[in-house]
């Protein structure tokens, strides 16, 4: 096991690096000014902002500024923000998004599972196509879509929960539920088919003329098995989740990461740019990670590292 | 052994829930707790409002600041010499009155009042000198001060000029000097008849040199590591990612009693649908401007606010490589081939109108005669008229000998310009034969990029003043200028605005004169833009609000005269 997670440690952090470097040179051939107010800019005065962010060093020394900063865990200062640290843009806009991501992600894969069950329990019934209902309206209608539904017939028809900013648990329940929307349909498709084909299996036919319950039959035979493909899907889903749903944060004025990135891309803010995608490519890596040590834990026959021990 | 795997994963992922939440609602601190009390007592005490903004505040620090949310910002809780006023009129701020202006119009010489910072200290004529030094300083890459300085006030041209060679600079070479305590000296290039409205932009604001010091880098970086001369002090702002910020109050302030408002309570919300939903429900009192689509919704509703702003856009029109835009009829065809009537009322449908015009309406008037400076032109100089259209092209076709032209057509990637370029290439493919347009909808930041290279042939591109002035129209077409970037020259034009700049610069008529002479041959002589349209901006503003103010250069909107009713 300490053999196999430093081994991943090691290919994560080459990713990293790889993306990393990557992404810089991307970034450079991106066209654009990183100057927002270029159309008023004189020579001198470019020319001494180009100074200011070292912009006039060779690319390959701004690489190597940029990768010997990186080591010592300076992200530099955006271009945008005065005198604002990266670290510090994406510490304190992470969190928002962080939060919302993974309620929608707990919220929308746990009423996925039950429908999922549910639907593959009572398979072609009234409650299985109506479930395949929620869950096509669910992966087919863009959550921007729900967003606005739930802001003014929830939010603000009935009055039933603040329709936007960030100020409380109360304020997550709408933008939680746009968001959801997408894990929910997913989860409930894979979970359905995946317990269908379970269902039919021996060892559940095995159970059943055991007498065991009809709980015990669904929740502790069939959806295990039927979880290792959900949580295959659900793990990049999570890190798009986390890491902001840039419509939903600007419809409910939610201060998360989302707008930041696409923003600094649109302004050509280059810390920022690479500040974003590193951080992107860490949680992407860690989940990756988290998934496959989930699988051990879900389905113990499954071994990590070859499976010897 | 298996029941525990499972607890294990429930009980992970509920800490881990509770300790996002704790962490994220941005209630976690003594600001985020205040900003919650302070909307629940909006409810009950009478001067309060709150308001939403579109954009965070980027920067605080009046020296670096360079966007509107800024500027505004910065000029509720700060003041410089001047401000302006609800009837968009320069009145003294910091500064005691009038200034003493030297014959030739080049050194004012202002007095201040007693005024105080929020911290108790003085606010001096050293905090002027200070802060403008800062300015230009090229150690500070400011955005604006070479900007507002070059050019205008004596010496910064000089300073960034050395400061771009790498070269050291003395800042006490700037024109601006503290005879004592209370007096500043500001000496100029040249005279400069809109000088004090420039005194109300931010970048001349002052700063209290000792507290900026202390500060170091973390100088307004937070509401707390600053210090307000303004009708208001910022409270509640963790800094440039906090989406909510209050204005407070500032009893400090030499004019406090005409503040009515004791707190505005704001947030950040970019979606014109969303801020309409929350200005419904009663969490706002005032929206950020709404987007084209959301104003129809609300047309006759007396809580819609709409003026006109004095930003106009236009087709430039790029002379430097392209053979058939060098040619003057074929840059009238295309300026009078579009129905600009049907745009603004079909496509923009905000309210905006149609421009004919260069230097926006409704923008400036002369201090002698109190006219507006679009008295002397009128409002038809290139307007649409198809026969016209046609025919300068035909000939415009002939001089160049071509019977179709291919043009690349630039603008922005937002859903306005989108929708202004389809219109545009079906106007002008329809009504010019054998002309081709290409759009090229890029970001904002490449569009610049490729204005400054000069690789477009037509662009959208609009201009807001910074200043109450006709020149900061004007100057824009000079040949070489920095923003004309189309390879437009004309002598007689250059010599016009040259005038207005120098020899006029004391005489307020002729001097319009000659910007209005300067206008026709930018327009109906040479057709070097297209102008098309003059933007209006519309927002929602709850009718329980007294004395909305809003400007027309600068920060967008001042609320020492706002109140309750």
């Amino acid at each position: 096991m300490v053999k196999y997670l430093t081994q991943r440690v090691i290919y994560m952090i080459i990713t990293l690096f790889l993306i990393a470097t990557f992404t810089f040179f991307l970034m450079k051939i991106i066209p654009g000014t990183p100057f927002t107010n270029a159309s008023k800019l004189s020579e001198a005065q470019l020319s001494i902002m180009i100074n200011k962010y070292g912009l006039n060093e060779p690319v390959p020394v701004q690489y190597m500024n940029y990768i010997v900063n990186l080591l010592k865990g300076d992200l530099g200062v955006s271009f945008q923000f005065d005198n604002v640290g990266v670290t510090e843009i994406l510490m304190n806009s992470i969190g928002p998004s962080a939060t919302l991501g993974f309620q929608a992600i707990l919220f929308g894969s746990i009423f996925g599972i039950i429908l999922g069950v549910i639907s593959a329990l009572r398979q072609n019934t009234w409650v299985d196509y109506g479930s395949t209902l929620i869950a096509v309206l669910g992966k087919s209608i863009p959550s921007f879509v729900f967003a606005g539904l739930l802001q003014y017939y929830i939010g603000v028809k009935l009055g039933w929960f603040p329709v936007a900013f960030w100020r409380g648990p109360e304020y997550s329940v709408l933008p939680t539920i746009a968001l959801a929307m997408f894990p929910l349909a997913t989860t409930a498709r894979f979970v359905r088919t995946e317990m269908v084909e379970v269902m039919e299996s021996d060892y559940i036919t095995l159970a059943k003329a055991k007498g065991a319950s009809w709980f015990d039959i669904a929740f502790k035979h069939a959806l295990r098995n039927a979880l290792i493909p959900v949580i295959t899907v659900l793990g990049p889903l999570v890190v798009s989740l986390m890491t902001g749903s840039l419509v939903i944060e600007k419809i409910f004025g939610i201060p998360g990461i989302g707008e930041q990135f696409v923003k600094s891309i649109t302004v050509n803010d280059y810390p920022v740019i690479m500040g974003t995608t590193i951080l992107f490519a860490v949680l992407f890596v860690v989940v990756i990670l988290i998934v496959d040590l989930l699988y051990g834990i879900i389905d113990p026959r499954i071994r990590l590292a070859g499976g010897k021990k | 052994m298996k029941k525990s795997k499972y607890f294990l994963l429930l009980a992970l992922s509920l800490i881990l829930s509770m300790f996002l939440a704790a962490c994220n609602y941005g209630g976690g601190d003594s600001a985020g707790d205040e900003k919650e009390n302070g909307a629940d007592e909006g409810k009950a005490a009478a001067q309060e409002i709150k308001a939403l903004e579109s954009a965070l505040i980027p920067a605080m620090d009046s020296v670096m600041a360079q966007d509107t949310v800024s500027f505004s910002t910065l000029n509720n809780v700060n003041e410089g010499l001047y401000r302006l006023d609800p009837n968009q009129e320069v009145v003294p701020g910091m500064a005691d009155g009038e200034p003493e202006v030297s014959e030739d119009g080049t050194v004012y010489t202002f007095k201040l009042r007693d005024a105080k910072w929020s911290n108790g200290d003085p606010v001096t004529a050293n905090d002027f000198v200070y802060a403008w030094q800062r300015a230009i300083d090229p150690k500070n890459a400011s955005p604006y001060g070479p900007y507002m300085m070059d050019g205008k006030i004596k010496g910064a041209a000089e300073i960034s000029a050395a400061g771009a060679e790498k070269k050291e600079v003395d800042l006490n070479t700037l024109g601006v000097k503290a005879i004592d305590e209370k007096t500043l000296e500001v000496t100029l290039e040249r005279p400069i008849p809109y000088f004090l409205s420039l005194m109300a932009f931010p970048t001349f604001y002052p700063q209290n040199q000792k507290f900026v010091e202390e500060q170091g880098a973390d100088y307004a970086k937070t509401a707390e590591n600053l210090v307000y001369n303004g009708p208001f002090a910022l409270s509640g702002w963790d800094g440039s990612t906090d989406s909510s910020w209050t204005y407070t109050k500032n009893k400090e302030y030499w004019d406090a009693e005409t503040v009515k408002l004791e707190k505005v309570q704001w947030n950040v919300l970019q979606e014109s649908q969303a801020a309409a939903n929350a200005f419904e429900t009663g969490e706002a009192d005032i929206t950020p401007k709404l987007s084209s689509d959301i104003v129809p919704q609300y047309e006759g509703d007396e809580r819609l606010v709409k003026w006109l702003e004095p930003t106009i856009f236009w087709l430039k029109m790029n002379q430097k490589d392209n053979e058939a835009l060098q040619n003057v009829d074929v840059r009238k065809a295309i300026a009078q081939a579009i129905n600009k009537e049907d745009f603004v009322n079909s496509v923009l449908n905000n309210g905006s109108i149609v421009a004919n015009y260069a230097v926006p309406n409704e923008f400036v008037k002369n201090d002698e005669t109190g006219k507006d400076f679009r008295e002397i032109n009128g409002n038809e100089l290139l307007p649409y008229n198809l026969d016209e259209a046609k025919k300068a092209w035909e000939k415009g076709l002939a001089a160049i000998g071509t019977d179709s032209v291919e043009l690349r057509y630039l603008t922005d990637d937002t859903e306005t310009a989108k929708k202004t370029a389809e219109y545009i290439k079906n106007q002008l493919e329809t009504n010019l034969t054998g002309l081709t347009i290409k759009v090229e909808s890029v970001p904002f930041s490449v569009r610049l990029d490729r204005e400054n290279s000069q690789d477009y042939d037509l662009q959208l591109a609009g201009w807001g003043p910074d200043y109450l002035d006709p020149m900061t129209f004007s100057d824009l077409w000079l040949t070489g200028g920095g923003n004309n970037k189309m390879d437009y020259s004309n002598a007689k034009y250059d010599q016009l605005v040259k005038d207005a700049q120098t020899t006029l610069a004391q005489k307020p008529v002729e001097r319009y004169e000659a910007l209005a002479d300067a206008e026709k041959i930018l327009l109906e002589e040479d057709a070097a833009i297209a102008p098309l349209y003059q933007r209006s901006s519309n927002l929602l503003v709850n009718d329980k609000i007294d004395n909305f103010t809003y400007h027309l250069v600068g920060p967008e909107y001042s609320y020492k005269w706002t109140s309750v009713k």
